[in-house]
């Protein structure tokens, strides 16, 4: 059975003007995706349906073998603590510390009152500090996030991302605020992860470049459908075109060079 | 959860040697100490209250019989539809004269008071003025210049004026230090003198938000004419406000008179937000 | 095409002016306003003031009294300010599109807000007074409902511009509403909100002084009292307490601003 599932999604904010149309696809366990297309793809609707933060149109989403979308209040719960994400503008508290924001991870393990009060076991918070040292920035656990620049930012929170214990890892856009030293420094955590933890990855890029570079696959879409799902070898010049026409293609790749 | 080998020495530890995960900075603490003294503040000003007459069992049901009778069976019984939009027009004149004397006289001290323009020991002491001036009750400045001018609409537009002045001076200084020195820079380069400057630099550049603060500061005029029409005898509506309710006890009309200033505030406070939200999106 | 939007800019100024002329002379004129009048009252007022607020020995023996009900309006404004804000921070996490639960809670917080701020702090005294008489507790009451108002608009303002992106972070751990309010929406907007409730208080003491006189407590009543006695020089003595307390208070409030924004 795959770890994730989408059989047939469909989503629209106004009638008429669907952002995804039909998509199909599932992921196995320890996979490294990469969903890439045009902005205005849907890629980041997409994703966002996968753990419900945007509500389910049409189709359904499986993970872990259960109906996402036929979850109440607590059963979306259950499947948003196995769920990590990890965004563009890192979606931190500024004014807190790093330690604290990495803390928020566990929210999803506790009750209400616990975490209005703030109990963290010590294993959570050596846990914490464990997952910062990893990714390098154990030494600024006690400063204000607002202090830190962003690719250490996104680094806080792929580490909040971790503490869940997740099986799967949602990343919207995680490199495009950054420059080009940090991307790299992000893809390779990333990569990393994914591979000594065996977590699942879905990342979503506009870099076709990266894309190819770090996923095992790579899943086009384009105007909210699937154009292209497949191991990233077999992207051909002739698919990229097609997903981002043939100018804008262009364009991409001179963004990217900058 | 994964088993745990090396502990990273950056950890620092609690008293009670348990991990900490406070930045316990300055800010951090400075808040929690603030927090806790407004907290423990507010328990002792119980203490210190003057409870003559206070019977909450019997208050609490009749004010809410009160409200009712004000809001829910509001009438005028002592003067006429009429004589009521009379009185707030003199209540939104009174407003209106304070809000432009004092804007007249805050754009002027205003150009004083800001940093870019002026002088520092002309802005140092124009604020310390304006930071006195407004600490003063406006209900007392009214009232210091009722003695002197005679009751009347006079007293009240001065007294209003003195913090309107202080109030716009404040925010119109604060605009015009905002504007950008390379604008100031290129006037000056073109030997255009102090005034050229201000006319044609300061000015365009930050007309539209003297404009906004102007009108708002009429939005608070209106309710601060309200104020000393109640307070100070000023008249308008707030003194048939305090008339009803102070003289002839009548819930009806005061209810009606709330609804009315009520109406008047919620369209002033519309038409500010409209303004407001226009001039921040212009630029 | 410059020089015709010039032009219109040109109009729309001259246009404010004279706008703003006529508005001047028609409020003069609906509230009788006399303008030589009112210009030759300046130096009287100036003159009469200087010799006659001044403070005597006599009036200083007042202080203690003067002082104690002084502490009891800075007092009346820090509880009605404080406990405002507990509710105002409650209405506003229901009235902020990024915190709200549902519209209906949304609609009826701004709505009690709306209705607490655009009726004049004098109105509250004066309903209030009627059925709970001459005391502090009816002026604290009439701060408090009116600046529930006040905080509530700021708070809410606060809210939508701290608190975005980390509520969807915390939304996707799975952490809960109350989580996600406590720990990512509150901190992030404090220190401004203790700025708002800082400057609330100032105000608040300042308005105070006006209740007081309406509602017959506090410095507002002493003051009054005083001033209908003509006894100016101890009305000279409480002014100047008042602005020295206003004025400490502000260099407080300043001081803890620095530091916490």
């Amino acid at each position: 059975m795959p770890l994730l599932e989408v059989n047939g999604l469909s989503k629209s904010y106004q009638p008429g003007n669907p952002i995804l149309k039909d998509v199909s696809f599932s992921v196995e366990e320890g996979e490294f995706v990469a969903v890439i297309g045009p902005s205005g793809a849907g890629k980041s609707t997409m994703l966002r349906c996968l753990n419900r933060m945007v509500d389910i149109g049409e189709g359904q989403v499986f993970f872990d073998g259960k109906d996402v979308g036929a979850q109440n209040k607590r059963g979306l719960r259950d499947v948003r603590k196995n769920i990590g994400m990890v965004f563009q503008h890192y979606n931190l508290v500024p004014r807190l510390t790093v330690i604290e924001n990495v803390l928020h991870g566990r929210f999803g393990y506790k009750s209400t009152l616990q975490g209005v009060l703030g109990r963290f076991t010590e294993a959570e918070k050596r846990k914490a500090f464990e997952l910062l040292e990893k990714l390098g920035i154990a030494e600024h656990a006690y400063k204000r996030c607002d202090q830190l620049s962003g690719g250490q930012q996104q680094r806080v929170g792929i580490c909040r991302a971790l503490i869940q214990d997740p099986k799967i890892i949602l990343c919207d856009e995680p490199i495009a605020s950054l420059d080009p030293n940090s991307s790299k420094v992000i893809m390779d955590h990333l990569k990393t992860i994914s591979i000594e933890f065996g977590i699942t990855c879905i990342v979503n890029l506009h870099q076709v470049d990266v894309a190819k570079d770090y996923a095992n696959r790579i899943i086009g879409l384009k105007k909210g459908e699937v154009v292209f799902d497949g191991p990233s070898l077999l992207l051909t010049p002739q698919f990229t075109d097609e997903i981002y026409g043939m100018k804008t293609a262009v364009e991409t790749r001179e963004l990217i060079t900058v | 959860m994964q088993q745990i080998t090396q502990q990273p020495s950056v950890i620092r530890h609690t008293r009670a040697g348990k991990i900490n995960i406070r930045s316990g900075n300055r800010v951090s603490i400075v808040l929690r100490a603030t927090l806790w003294t407004l907290g423990a503040l507010t328990v002792l000003a119980f203490f210190f209250f003057d409870y003559t007459g206070f019977r909450p069992l019997q208050a609490i049901p009749e004010t809410l019989y009160n409200l009712k009778a004000m809001f829910l069976e509001p009438k005028l019984s002592h003067f006429g539809w009429g004589e009521a939009a009379m009185q707030v027009a003199i209540t939104l004149g009174l407003g209106a004269l304070a809000t432009v004397f004092g804007a007249v006289f805050a754009f002027f001290l205003a150009l004083g008071a800001a940093e870019n323009l002026s002088v520092p020991w002309l802005s140092k002491s124009i604020r310390v003025v304006v930071a006195f001036v407004r600490a003063v009750p406006t209900v007392l400045w009214v009232l210091i210049f009722a003695i002197a001018a005679g009751l009347g609409s006079e007293a009240a537009v001065l007294g209003m004026l003195f913090h309107s002045v202080a109030y716009l001076v404040k925010a119109f200084s604060e605009a015009f230090e905002e504007v950008d020195p390379k604008i100031l820079e290129a006037l000056r380069s073109t030997g255009a003198g102090w005034w050229q400057t201000v006319v044609h630099g300061v000015l365009p550049s930050t007309f539209t938000y003297l404009l906004s603060w102007t009108f708002l500061r009429f939005e608070i005029n209106f309710s601060v004419a309200v104020a000393m029409g109640a307070a100070a005898g000023a008249g308008g509506i707030g003194f048939e406000l305090f008339m009803a309710s102070g003289f002839y006890f009548d819930l009806r009309e005061v209810g009606m008179i709330t609804y009315m200033i009520l109406a008047v505030a919620i369209v002033l406070e519309v038409f500010s937000t409209r303004l407001k939200s226009r001039v921040y999106s212009a630029d | 095409m410059n020089e015709t939007v010039l032009k219109k800019r040109k109009f729309q100024m001259t246009m404010l002016f004279l706008g703003v002329i006529v508005l001047t002379y028609l409020s003069a004129w609906v509230t009788d306003y006399g303008f030589v009048s009112s210009l030759e009252a300046v130096p009287g007022a100036m003159l009469w003031m200087a010799s006659n607020l001044l403070v005597n020995g006599e009036a200083l023996g007042k202080l203690p009294d003067i002082m104690e009900k002084l502490l009891e309006t800075v007092f009346m404004s820090i509880a009605a300010t404080t406990i405002a804000a507990a509710l105002s921070l409650f209405l506003a996490i229901m009235g902020s599109k990024t915190t709200m639960v549902n519209r209906a809670f949304g609609a009826v917080s701004r709505f009690v807000a709306s209705l607490s701020r655009n009726i004049p702090v004098v109105a509250w005294s004066l309903i209030l007074l009627l059925s709970f008489g001459q005391n502090s507790v009816t002026g604290f009451l009439a701060l408090f409902v009116g600046t529930v108002g006040f905080l509530t608009r700021a708070f809410i303002e606060t809210i939508d511009e701290a608190a975005l992106g980390s509520v969807e972070a915390l939304r996707a751990t799975g952490a809960t509403y109350w989580q996600i309010v406590s720990k990512a929406v509150v901190p992030q907007g404090l220190p401004q909100m203790v700025s708002w409730v800082l400057f609330m208080i100032e105000t608040n003491i300042r308005s105070a002084t006006l209740v007081g006189i309406l509602t017959g407590t506090g410095i507002g009543y002493m003051f009054d009292m005083y001033y209908k006695t003509m006894n100016y020089e101890v009305v000279a003595l409480i002014t100047i307490t008042i602005v020295l307390a206003v004025i400490l208070i502000e260099l407080l409030s300043t001081r803890i601003r620095k530091v916490i924004l």
